[in-house]
């Protein structure tokens, strides 16, 4: 009597245990955007709670950590529980914290469809075009990216709503 | 107005955040702004709202405080129109999160806009929806996105899918609803909702079995044709990256067929083939490439693969290990470390070239390598390893070491199959990087060397050897100091040698010299200090010559700031000077430490120490050494029962001298409080003394910790006498009162009362009370009165106070003094319930208070 239900507790535990699994995988946690001064330009969270003084503490820290590499090290970082998975663009830092089973180099091609994504709607985009223009880079994240996960990877798909907005304005 | 064209005032602002120099200009751009969207907000400007939101949105990206817009999203989302609709979702899911109440207000919206007869909009809604939903939400909202599931529209279907993601993320039990909607989301055609609807089905296996267990039977056939036909589809130009068409969906599907393959040999035997296609034909010369290939091999180690395929997986990760782009190394790396527990053998083969890693100048690389090298290490290879690391020690960079050192430890603790190994590579260790080295790993070494008699004098000779080379590794210096002051006749005598030693002559007054180094050194900390103290009065009984010279030394320390060294001086001073006749039975060397209740000891607590360690073990050697430091160190377990004896029966007059021990806890106190730390207004004399005393206790070495649980009858003579000695050296002036601490027995923010004791040495029942109180506040009191209740036993005289008028913020005292017998005394502790009534200016002020933290003993 007494062994069942101490299995059932266990078994109990060990599903609360996987779902805590199942809610914390969740591949892209956050999207990040700085400049090379480290001034953040762009920043989108997932299902990440983090009070205001938490976020600017980690992009803080991520900046510091990130900026430093050189061009021969390796893309990635790891810093707390996350995987930083970052790519340089002139002088734009495009930072993307996954977890730590996510495909590293899969989010190297995320960050590379992303630039694309902006560079054919701005027109070899800058870090002035997202700055005025910050809710369009966010409409077209949030075309990519819904809850951590990659949603749509075709550039004329994600832009679609965009443009037909601009030509209804 | 048009909507779209306010970004000018938009362009303004950033404009204008840009062109700050400092921080706080740019704060107070920032609080102009604010303060104008809130005061837009307020007169409901219809026309800006949409422009403000922007505003907001781009101050929350720099970091500030957006609250106040939260409701402007929801009556921005409330609106008809397609672009507030839009920037209101946009708003919400960036300045909310679902902790937050206003979430619960947008659900009916949401209901209304997923029900919208526009596309986009429906669009819209499932967006914030799966991005920011609750658990309450999603209860709520599910049906509506099962039915927007099974709509023809494409782009409403993808999102849909990933919506329902995060509501069987939330809500698990809701998954059984949607795991025959999502099978049928895998034959359709566009990528979007197929990569949408293989994640959907990924993660209804991660949180449902039965889930998993019907998309294995009905979904294998489709995932596997859908990866047939994007890895044979011609040039797609939509999807086409570097030459392959859709990557992110290749990776997704593979990932989900990792899933249903795991430990399972009917799907994993029936999706053999695809894998092995994938493996072989994909092109690896770009990334987007080495990404699926990447996670190819990850499926293939996580399924029950065949041998073939696995051996096309190992190659493809000894291909990746040799590239030259770190990336690529990286991700080899960290698969390698997945791959060890199917086939170790095979990643043992990439030994070599996982070590080279470990020396790589990335840091990211570095930290994987070295992990999965922790993992490669096993009997038969563990000394060319620990070897390697070891060299590799010595050139690395500072900030590595530290992971290194903590790395090479274990792998030197767990797999030392032989004694000698185990110490020679620690005294390594230790030498080369003894500063990153922690205390349990050194602790673990005494203990070791403690328990192998005969590698005792091979292990100081190799101690003194490392320390003549580097002498600024903490943890090296104080191995040494410890073992020289146990061991110090073998160094000198050579005691034990081994074939292998090369000899060496020391003197005594060479090892005399390095603890007298120690000590001086400009950057020893207190422990090793007090480690050298010991080590030197040990020395002074093993080199009689020498003894003068450790007497010279320790009494320079007599003056000693620090009130532990002078404590430790003082006393060695005097049992040198006094106690010839003991002095050789009180540094006899340490008994054999226990390692098996060590080991436990240090799987219990990471931070196990050695002292604590040690006073579990009873041992007559070394007692009484430092009674008088024991008083003061609450810490050790057998002291408790001491020094509470100490603290009740100190009242108690010292006619009952006969009784060594109240000498020995008087003579423990006043000496302490001669020190100049103690003084009559203190209010916590004792607490500061002990909290001094305590980390520097629990840190030294094991002699310490080896005297304070000394039986005190053991040695009931030299203690005497010992105390005697100390008495006479006039240390400390002839205090025969026993001292109680002052307390605050209450405080408010208004008001703060303290207490001092005094007994009378005859009476130990009475003790006459001083209360001071304090006025906390700005304002002065008047008409002070203070009231005291007490239990039955104790009986409690109240004399007036100095005065009933109480200035402000604490310019003057009052002063009351009351007497209280306890009727229990030694049996139960005082307790006592004050009320203190005043006036400020004229009102009336009532404050309560219970006071517990009387000093026992009273």
């Amino acid at each position: 009597m007494l062994g069942g239900q101490l299995i059932s507790v266990l078994r109990r535990e060990i599903v609360e245990e996987g779902d805590e699994k199942g809610v914390n995988s969740m591949g892209i946690r956050f999207v990040l955007l700085v400049n090379k001064q480290g001034q953040t330009r762009l920043a989108q969270y997932y299902a990440e709670h983090l009070t205001l003084d938490e976020r600017r503490a980690l992009e803080g820290e991520i900046v510091r950590k990130c900026l430093a590499r050189t061009e021969q090290q390796c893309s990635f970082v790891e810093h707390r529980n996350y995987k930083i998975v970052y790519r340089r663009y002139a002088s734009l830092f495009f930072l993307v914290g996954v977890d730590n089973d996510e495909n590293e180099l899969a989010i190297l091609e995320f960050i590379h469809l992303f630039v694309e994504t902006m560079d054919r709607h701005f027109g070899n985009v800058c870090e002035l075009d997202i700055m005025f223009h910050l809710e369009k880079a966010h409409f077209m994240l949030e075309e990519m990216v819904m809850n951590g996960c990659i949603v749509e990877t075709s550039k004329s798909n994600i832009l679609a709503p965009i443009q037909l907005m601009e030509k209804a304005s | 107005m048009n909507p779209f064209s306010s970004g000018t005032r938009l362009r303004d602002m950033i404009k204008a955040i840009r062109a700050c120099k400092t921080a706080a200009e740019e704060r107070a751009v920032v609080r102009k702004e604010c303060a104008a969207i809130r005061s837009s907000i307020s007169e409901n400007d219809q026309d800006y709202s949409h422009r403000n939101i922007a505003k907001l949105m781009f101050i929350h990206m720099l970091g500030y405080p957006t609250h106040f817009g939260q409701m402007e999203c929801l009556k921005l989302i409330a609106s008809a129109g397609f672009p507030e609709k839009r920037i209101g979702y946009l708003g919400l899911m960036l300045l909310l999160d679902e902790r937050q109440e206003v979430l619960m207000l947008v659900t009916n919206s949401l209901k209304q806009d997923l029900g919208h007869t526009n596309q986009y909009i429906v669009g819209l809604a499932l967006c914030a929806l799966g991005n920011i939903c609750s658990a309450e939400m999603a209860r709520d909202l599910a049906p509506e996105v099962e039915r927007l599931l099974l709509t023809r529209d494409p782009n409403i279907k993808k999102k849909a899918a990933l919506c329902s993601i995060r509501i069987i993320r939330k809500v698990p039990d809701l998954a059984e609803n949607f795991s025959s909607p999502a099978t049928s989301l895998l034959k359709e055609k566009h990528h979007g909702v197929l990569i949408a609807g293989v994640q959907l089905c990924t993660d209804l296996c991660k949180v449902s079995e039965d889930a998993s267990n019907h998309l294995r039977k009905n979904c294998t056939e489709g995932l596997v044709r859908i990866l047939k036909d994007i890895c044979n589809s011609p040039y797609a130009p939509e999807y086409d990256i570097a030459g392959i068409t859709d990557p992110f969906l290749h990776i997704r599907v593979l990932r989900l067929l990792r899933m249903l393959g795991h430990g399972d040999a009917d799907t994993s035997e029936y999706i053999n083939d695809i894998l092995a296609q994938v493996a072989s034909k994909t092109e690896s010369n770009k990334n987007a490439g080495n990404a699926i290939l990447y996670e190819c091999v990850e499926t293939i180690m996580g399924i029950e693969a065949t041998s073939g395929l696995r051996v096309l997986a190992i190659n493809i990760l000894g291909r990746f290990l040799s590239n030259r782009d770190n990336n690529i190394r990286y991700v080899a790396l960290n698969m390698l470390m997945k791959a060890i527990s199917v086939d170790s053998q095979a990643v043992q083969r990439h030994r070599t070239t996982i070590l080279e890693c470990v020396k790589d100048s990335d840091a990211s690389i570095r930290k994987r390598a070295l992990e999965l090298v922790f993992l490669l290490v096993n009997d038969t290879n563990a000394k060319p390893l620990t070897k390697e690391l070891i060299d590799y020690l010595e050139v690395s960079d500072q900030d590595f070491k530290g992971d290194l050192t903590s790395k090479i430890c274990s792998i030197i603790e767990k797999f030392s199959q032989e004694k000698k190994w185990y110490i020679d590579q620690m005294v390594k260790v230790l030498s080369l990087a003894g500063n990153y080295v922690k205390d349990n790993v050194w602790h673990a070494l005494i203990v070791a060397i403690s328990n192998a008699p005969d590698l005792q004098g091979y292990s100081v000779r190799s101690l003194y050897k490392a320390f003549q080379l580097s002498s600024e590794q903490v943890s090296l210096v104080q191995v040494t100091i410890w073992c020289i002051g146990e061991y110090g006749e073998m160094l000198v005598n050579n005691v034990g040698v081994l074939q292998v030693e090369e000899p060496m002559t020391v003197t005594e007054s060479d090892a005399v010299d390095v603890l007298e180094s120690c000590l001086t050194h400009h950057s020893t900390d207190i422990t090793t200090q007090s480690m050298c103290l010991i080590a030197l009065l040990k020395l002074s009984s093993r080199f009689p010559p020498s003894s003068g010279r450790v007497k010279e030394i320790i009494t320079t320390h007599i003056g000693s700031v620090v009130l532990e060294l002078q404590q430790r001086a003082i006393e060695f001073n005097s049992i040198i000077q006094r106690h010839q006749n003991i002095k050789s039975s009180l540094v006899e060397r340490m008994p054999v430490l226990d390692e098996s209740t060590f080991i436990s000891k240090r799987a219990g607590s990471s931070q196990a120490n050695i002292s604590t360690e040690k006073s579990n073990q009873q041992l007559p050697s070394g007692a009484s050494l430092k009674l008088s430091n024991g008083v003061a160190k609450p810490a050790a377990s057998p002291l408790v029962d001491l020094l509470d004896l100490s603290l009740d029966d100190t009242p108690v007059p010292t006619s009952t001298s006969n009784d060594f021990l109240h000498d020995l806890l008087d003579v423990g106190l006043t000496n302490s409080s001669s020190s100049g730390v103690a003084s009559a207004s203190g209010t916590d004399i004792l607490m500061d003394l002990l909290s001094i005393g305590t980390p520097v206790q629990s840190n030294t070495t094991p002699e310490n910790g080896s005297s304070i649980k000394a039986k005190p009858n053991t040695a009931t003579v030299q203690v005497v006498d010992l105390l005697d000695g100390l008495a006479s050296n006039g240390s400390h002036p002839g205090a025969q009162s026993p001292v109680h601490p002052s307390i605050t027995a209450y405080q408010s923010s208004t008001l703060k009362i303290t207490f001092s004791f005094t007994k009378q040495p005859d009476k130990p029942q009475v003790t006459q009370i001083h209360a001071t109180f304090m006025n906390l506040s700005s304002e002065a009191y008047t008409d002070f009165i203070f009231q005291a209740a007490v239990p039955k036993f104790i009986q409690l005289h109240l004399d007036p106070a100095n005065s009933n008028h109480l200035p402000a913020s604490g310019n003057g005292r009052i002063t009351q003094t009351f007497t209280i017998t306890n009727t229990q005394h030694g049996q139960k502790p005082l307790a006592m319930r004050i009320r203190i009534a005043y006036k400020v200016s004229n009102q009336e002020r009532l404050e309560q208070g219970q006071i517990n933290n009387f000093p026992p003993g009273l």
